[in-house]
């Protein structure tokens, strides 16, 4: 029955190619422009590490003096220096990582290769077991390394293919501000999306060049790059960041279950009160403990300028769609006279009604053929812009799908009216009027 | 022209009728938002900069442990050496270039009141950019201190007139003080028509676009490695490609930033590239939308033409003219338009109400719902014309036919 059905929506189809084309293009252009903008929307509010984002914690406290304090106000999204050792120290977790981002000037060894500023992460050990790091060659540094300020350094495939060739530099030396530090391990391939563990480096920026021990980086003076904020007497100075009441680290926390995860809530309060009676805290405990998405959230990584298209694009739909009911409900009961005799040959409204919806179908995937020749044009069109995000911007197996969900979906939500409209027909008053 | 048969018939028609009218409602709503945003951007994009832009340009150099004045004095040296260069004077950076620091400041010590861009200028500096100031009077040459980790603690400065209205609502700034932390104290001594914050519209959004200060330092540790250059605008291009060799030369332990050392034309339009990609998108959508709500009006209108073709006969058989006949149509377009619009312009104000709540957008200004009315109106009159010209034109003898 189905492919009868098909059969007679292509002839009607064929009949009317005018309004057939309209409404197949008007479908396209909508789906086109919503598949091309929800896309977008997909990648940038992506999980940055599917499988682990909801072990992954960001804790928060208020280090802050009394000026300007407000009750349960948001504390610092960073940590102090002594806060963050102290939390290192203390172990609670069932990993965590200290760090900050930076820049260094990178000294090839090779003749004719300019010096150049290469971005950096200052971290601690377990960065790379905790983000699930690739290795190329070699492996991360250890916490005895960490204790001892080794001068280590981890470097990715880029800078790697740049600097080596591509071959395994483990072993090898690589010079950064006049000292000598050696390549340990070789990144794979990696660039979490969002940036999500230092989102003051640019929320869709591409992982660091080199990663250095942060004990090392200090030991080297190393200049750091992102958010400082300071209060009280702190001024940012980078020489005295270890004392200064300034919060410029990251910390992350890894949390296996949720009692570990209410126990480390606990342990930030206790913290916190500890630190107060110490004199070094003036605010009540005042502590948040986001996992990763919810650090995306707080921190509204994906650009509002992204969410105002996809609203936009599906406005543009929702026309369209309301454009194709309006025409298909023309062509339908233009038909009238065929469906009365159809009905009078002893077809039912349901018959009738699936044979309508079959060819509302056929509408709506070729305008999803349509759509998905736009969004593809459209998404190359986005990867012309110069933001940092736009490079990302391509169409994976799943929004293919939703693709052609969406664009038969709504087309066939579209026909129901129509359709119900005509199947309404009287079959006796299509027959005398002939 | 009477409306009673034209609003009985389209009775019989109701599904389409409300069709055609929700169609326009929509279409009516998203152009009103769209065009706004348009608007917008646009607005922010020709931003006045309050720099001379036209004749300057920036230099940067990065460099660790460089020893801060004696480079500073070597590239300065340096750049005022190459033909064409007019004024060369340290800065930490201008319009449309990097953020180079952004301050909470406070007038009573506790309570923020803006977040404003501290510009630093040494001597000369103000020349070079070709601030105009509005009140006040010019930084003495004692104004001009060097500190440790930011300005000296007591620093003269001019501030922009938007956020001297911010910070002082209705009273003129001169003469008034105010504060960051409780460490560096402020003076005003010169307000400002205009001055941008190096990214208008940008992290602190559209209101603070020109929130910024102006303070007076000498060149040293914190000011240093950044220098705007003034030249005859035609010669720019030329002086800059001069000046990049010229500081590279200078200072071969620095690295020159390729990025930042550009004329503040440039800066100025690639720091407004997005927004113009995100204008043309929006222009597209909309060119997109009006099209299709044109051809759905036309394909409802035909099928209604050819649906009432004998009557139409009738009509033109019992004495009514090709010109009534239009008329009807192009009436009856008008009303279904009219409450489409209707509708539309309180969706229209809706969904500008909602979109205000979630991204800081100001209020639909009113003057765009008549304009996209009177859109909608051309655009469902010329979709209508097609449709009712073959109406027009169907012969009345089609009366005496039977089908």
């Amino acid at each position: 029955m189905f492919s009868y059905y098909l059969d007679l929506a292509l002839r009607s189809l064929r009949r009317n190619r005018v309004l057939t084309a309209l409404m197949v293009l008007a479908i396209a252009l909508g789906i086109g422009a919503s598949m091309t903008t929800l896309t977008v929307l997909h990648v940038l509010s992506g999980d940055p590490l599917p499988g682990s984002s909801d072990t992954l914690f960001y804790p928060q406290i208020d280090p802050r003096d009394m000026d300007g304090y407000e009750p349960g106000k948001e504390p610092p999204r960073q940590v102090t220096w002594t806060d963050g050792q102290n939390l290192m120290r203390a172990k609670r977790g069932d990993r965590q990582a200290l760090m900050t981002g930076g820049a260094v000037p990178v000294q090839p060894a090779q003749s004719g290769m300019e010096p150049f500023y290469g971005d950096a992460r200052y971290t601690t050990a377990d960065f790379f077991p905790m983000f699930k790091v690739p290795f190329l060659y070699g492996h991360g540094w250890s916490a005895s390394d960490d204790e001892s300020k080794a001068r280590v350094v981890v470097i990715t495939r880029t800078l790697n293919d740049k600097l080596f060739g591509g071959k395994d530099s483990t072993g090898q030396t690589l010079r950064m501000k006049d000292l000598a530090f050696q390549v340990i391990g070789v990144l794979d391939s990696w660039r979490p999306n969002p940036h999500f563990y230092d989102v003051y480096m640019g929320n869709y920026a591409a992982a660091e060049d080199v990663f250095v021990p942060l004990s090392t980086s200090r030991d080297a003076h190393f200049d750091h790059n992102g958010s400082t904020d300071c209060w009280g007497t702190g001024g940012g100075d980078q020489e005295h960041a270890e004392t200064s009441p300034c919060v410029w680290l990251q910390f992350w926390v890894q949390l296996d279950s949720a009692a570990k995860v209410a126990s480390y809530k606990e342990f930030l309060t206790h913290y916190s009160q500890e630190q107060k009676s110490l004199g070094r805290f003036e605010r009540p405990p005042n502590v948040r403990l986001p996992d990763l998405m919810e650090w995306l959230d707080i921190n509204k990584v994906v650009p509002g300028d992204v969410r105002l298209q996809t609203w936009l694009a599906f406005g543009f739909l929702l026309v369209c769609l309301v454009n194709t009911v309006g025409l298909m409900l023309a062509k339908f009961l233009r038909r009238a006279g065929e469906l009365g005799v159809r009905r009078a040959l002893g077809a039912s409204k349901r018959e009738v009604f699936s044979q309508l919806l079959v060819e509302s179908g056929v509408i709506g995937l070729a305008g999803g053929i349509g759509g998905l020749v736009l969004a593809f044009t459209g998404l190359w069109l986005v990867r012309l812009q110069p933001s940092n995000y736009a490079s990302l911007a391509h169409l994976d197996v799943k929004m293919l799908l939703i693709t052609f969900l969406l664009a038969i979906g709504s087309t066939l939500l579209a026909g129901l009216l129509p359709a119900w409209r005509a199947c309404q027909i009287t079959p006796a008053l299509q027959l005398k009027s002939q | 022209m009477d409306f009673a048969p034209i609003l009985a018939a389209l009775r019989r028609h109701r599904t389409a009728t409300l069709l055609i009218a929700l169609e326009i409602a929509l279409a009516c709503a998203v152009l009103c938002n769209a065009c706004f945003l348009i608007a917008s951007r646009i607005g922010l994009m020709q931003i006045e900069s309050g720099v001379d832009e036209s004749s300057l340009a920036l230099i940067r150099l990065d460099c660790d442990d460089c020893n801060s004045s004696d480079l500073n004095a070597r590239v300065m040296a340096a750049l005022r050496a190459v033909p064409g260069v007019q004024s060369v004077a340290a800065v930490n950076t201008l319009p449309f270039g990097e953020r180079a620091g952004d301050n909470g400041v406070t007038i009573d010590r506790e309570h923020y009141v803006a977040v404003p861009h501290f510009y630093l200028g040494g001597p000369g500096a103000a020349e070079t950019l070709g601030l105009h100031l509005a009140e006040g009077q010019p930084f003495q040459p004692e104004d001009f201190r060097t500190g440790d980790v930011w300005v000296p603690a007591d620093t003269p400065v001019w501030i922009s007139r938007t956020l001297a209205d911010k910070l002082w609502p209705g009273q003129s700034a001169l003469g008034k003080e105010f504060w960051v932390t409780d460490k560096f104290h402020f003076r005003v001594v010169g307000v400002l028509a205009h001055l941008v914050r190096p990214d208008p519209g940008g992290t602190r959004g559209s209101g603070a676009a020109e929130w910024s200060v102006f303070a007076p330092m000498a060149p040293g540790k914190v000011l240093n490695g950044t220098y705007a250059i003034r030249a005859a605008p035609a010669d720019l291009p030329r002086v800059l490609r001069e000046a990049r060799d010229a500081a590279q030369k200078a200072s071969p332990e620095a690295v020159l930033d390729l990025t930042q050392s550009r004329t503040v034309s440039d800066l100025r339009s690639d720091f407004f590239r997005p927004s113009r990609i995100m204008a043309g998108m929006l222009v597209g959508v909309i060119v997109a939308l009006l099209l299709v709500t044109a051809l759905g009006i036309v394909g409802l209108a035909s099928f209604w033409v050819q649906q009432r073709r004998k009557q139409i006969g009738i009509r033109r058989a019992i004495g009514a003219t090709r010109q009534d006949i239009l008329r009807y149509f192009q009436t009856e377009n008008f009303l279904i338009v009219t409450g489409g619009i209707a509708v539309g312009l309180a969706m229209a104000v809706v969904l500008n109400i909602v979109l205000m709540k979630f991204y800081e957008l100001p209020r639909l200004p009113v003057a765009y719902l008549p304009i996209s009315a009177v859109v909608l109106w051309l655009l469902g009159q010329l979709a209508v014309l097609g449709p009712a010209l073959r109406a027009a034109a169907v012969p009345p003898v089609v009366a005496t036919r039977s089908v």
